[in-house]
């Protein structure tokens, strides 16, 4: 059992709060931390592997500091985000030198790149190895000595989407051997996939917490705004109204369109079309105008 | 305190194709011109003591020491290559200790044995001059690698910082400044050169034992205070 608690963790630059007052737990399985880009993933991940010192607050692993603290590496894998990795090394002289720092040999080394399935391209220099090939060796590296605690950085940007079965196949047999496992994403599905636990992080703060369900929720259920051009607006819009599921409608005439604003996703969308032609209006645009990922994001930090 | 994997990780890194390119050019550069200083002049012990000293000692081995020094380090922390390192049960100081003895054995290499071939071709070692250049190249190849390793810990620029400070201080302010002279790891070096050879071909500016004192200092300082920035090294800053 490897637990990782994170405790009023605060982590500032200058003037700029990268992860402001983050208190969680992350224990054994797969946790997903889900956030957009620059909502300080990165910093918090850092702090989690000993990278970076927290402002305020702590991070251990079961209760050992993990900043300045060597040892704590016996216990942690790390895949960093960053692409730079002794390019100048074959796979597994790359992997193997990881073994030796552990003060383990020829055999763990091997056996990690058996894990990630790169004993075919082992003796390539890495400089040849594309995006996958490159994340693979670096599982490989953090796999080398058995930790109990596995921290990856975004570890599917840029795989093509049968390398990201294969990590994910990988990271899930991983959690269900017990282990710890934490991995950031920018992206909902990606997490959905693969964990059952996900911490979202918005602008620095923790934004929710629980199981994808409860998350894809209050990421479904948020009130939704969309822009419609129809033949008769107006028309549209009294209809609409009359249902429960649209909360509000507003009509722009300056863009010539209506502002719809939804409160139920899925009875809305059905309804939207039905109306229309039922009246025997033709509609000409449906566009969701706060789908980014950035306002979904935000709407979880209100909530 | 020496670990292995971390020499050949650093060796390998400092040995690749194009830097041990620039790593020979100067060697090379310095032996031709001795054969071609030999083959017009003749055996002349002031010149062979002048190219040895104003050459090989005062620019070259400096700036062998700048590649090798600040390269042992400076490009893993660069592009964050150093977290393997990092994420290791490994202490810090056992990593610095490490590239130190690999960054000091490279600027040997590059510049001590040449000086001694050069020394060899101009003179023969009369007077001891070969002798005298090459353990005084030996003696500063110890601090350059020493500085020029804690430079690599501080800043993204440390090529630059490190070659400023082997042309612009101990070349230029050097012969112009005497103070500087002081604090010149070349006249440190040349000073312990002054005792092998026992004669006034080769002469410093400092007394051996200032410059032993100093050459210590500097070295174990500059190793202490590398130990302590990787400590604190963090890699944060892509966000």
């Amino acid at each position: 059992m490897t637990t990782l608690t994170i405790d009023h963790v605060s982590r500032w630059f200058g003037n700029v709060v990268a992860v402001n007052d983050i208190t969680m737990t992350i224990g054994p399985g797969v946790t997903g931390l889900l956030g957009p880009n620059g909502a300080g993933k990165s910093t918090l991940i850092n702090m989690m592997g000993g990278f970076l010192a927290p402002s305020t607050g702590t991070v251990t692993l079961d209760g050992e500091p993990t900043w300045r603290n060597e040892d704590i590496y016996r216990h942690i894998g790390i895949v960093p985000e960053r692409e730079a990795m002794y390019d100048f090394l074959t796979g597994r002289e790359f992997v193997l030198a990881n073994a030796e720092l552990h003060g383990l040999g020829p055999k763990a080394a091997d056996r990690a790149l058996a894990t990630v399935e790169m004993e075919y391209a082992q003796d390539r220099k890495i400089s040849t190895y594309s995006k996958g090939m490159r994340q693979r060796v670096k599982m490989a590296s953090a796999l080398v000595h058995d930790p109990s605690l596995l921290l990856l950085d975004e570890p599917f940007n840029g795989m093509d989407p049968r390398q990201r079965m294969q990590l994910m196949d990988l990271l899930r047999r991983m959690g269900d051997e017990g282990r710890t496992v934490l991995f950031s994403s920018h992206i909902l599905e990606e997490v959905e996939q693969l964990a059952a636990h996900i911490e979202v992080i918005v602008a620095g703060r923790h934004a929710a917490s629980g199981d994808f369900r409860r998350i894809r929720r209050l990421m479904t259920d948020r009130p939704h705004r969309y822009l419609v051009r129809s033949s008769d607006d107006r028309a549209l819009a009294a209809a609409l109204i009359a249902d429960p599921s649209t909360s509000g409608i507003e009509v722009d005439l300056a863009e010539g369109a209506l502002r719809v604003q939804a409160v139920d996703f899925g009875r809305f969308t059905a309804l939207l079309p039905k109306v229309a032609r039922e009246h025997g209006i033709r509609l000409l645009t449906v566009s969701p105008s706060d789908e980014s990922l950035e306002s979904v994001f935000s709407y979880l930090v209100a909530a | 305190m020496y670990d292995p994997t971390v020499a050949r990780l650093t060796y390998r890194g400092l040995l690749g194709r194009r830097r041990a390119l620039i790593l020979g050019v100067l060697p090379v550069l310095l032996i031709v011109i001795s054969l071609a200083v030999r083959s017009f002049s003749g055996a002349d012990d002031q010149v062979a003591s002048d190219l040895l000293g104003g050459f090989a000692l005062a620019t070259m081995v400096p700036i062998i020491g700048v590649i090798a020094g600040t390269g042992a380090i400076g490009p893993e922390i660069d592009d964050g290559s150093v977290v393997y390192l990092l994420a290791k049960p490994l202490k810090r100081p056992t990593i610095i200790f490490t590239k130190l003895i690999v960054a000091i054995a490279v600027t040997m290499a590059f510049s001590a044995v040449p000086t001694f071939v050069a020394g060899m071709i101009l003179n023969g070692n009369g007077q001891q001059i070969a002798v005298a250049y090459t353990v005084a190249a030996l003696v500063a190849s110890i601090a350059y690698a020493a500085m020029f390793l804690l430079l690599g810990t501080v800043t993204r620029h440390a090529v630059v910082f490190g070659l400023v400070y082997a042309l612009v201080w101990e070349a230029l302010f050097g012969s112009l400044v005497s103070g500087a002279r002081t604090l010149s790891v070349q006249q440190w070096a040349l000073a312990v050169g002054h005792k092998v050879t026992g004669g006034d071909i080769v002469t410093s500016d400092v007394s051996l034992p200032t410059a032993t004192v100093l050459l210590v200092v500097v070295t174990v300082l500059a190793t202490w205070y590398a130990g302590q920035r990787l400590r604190s090294l963090t890699l944060a800053g892509e966000e």
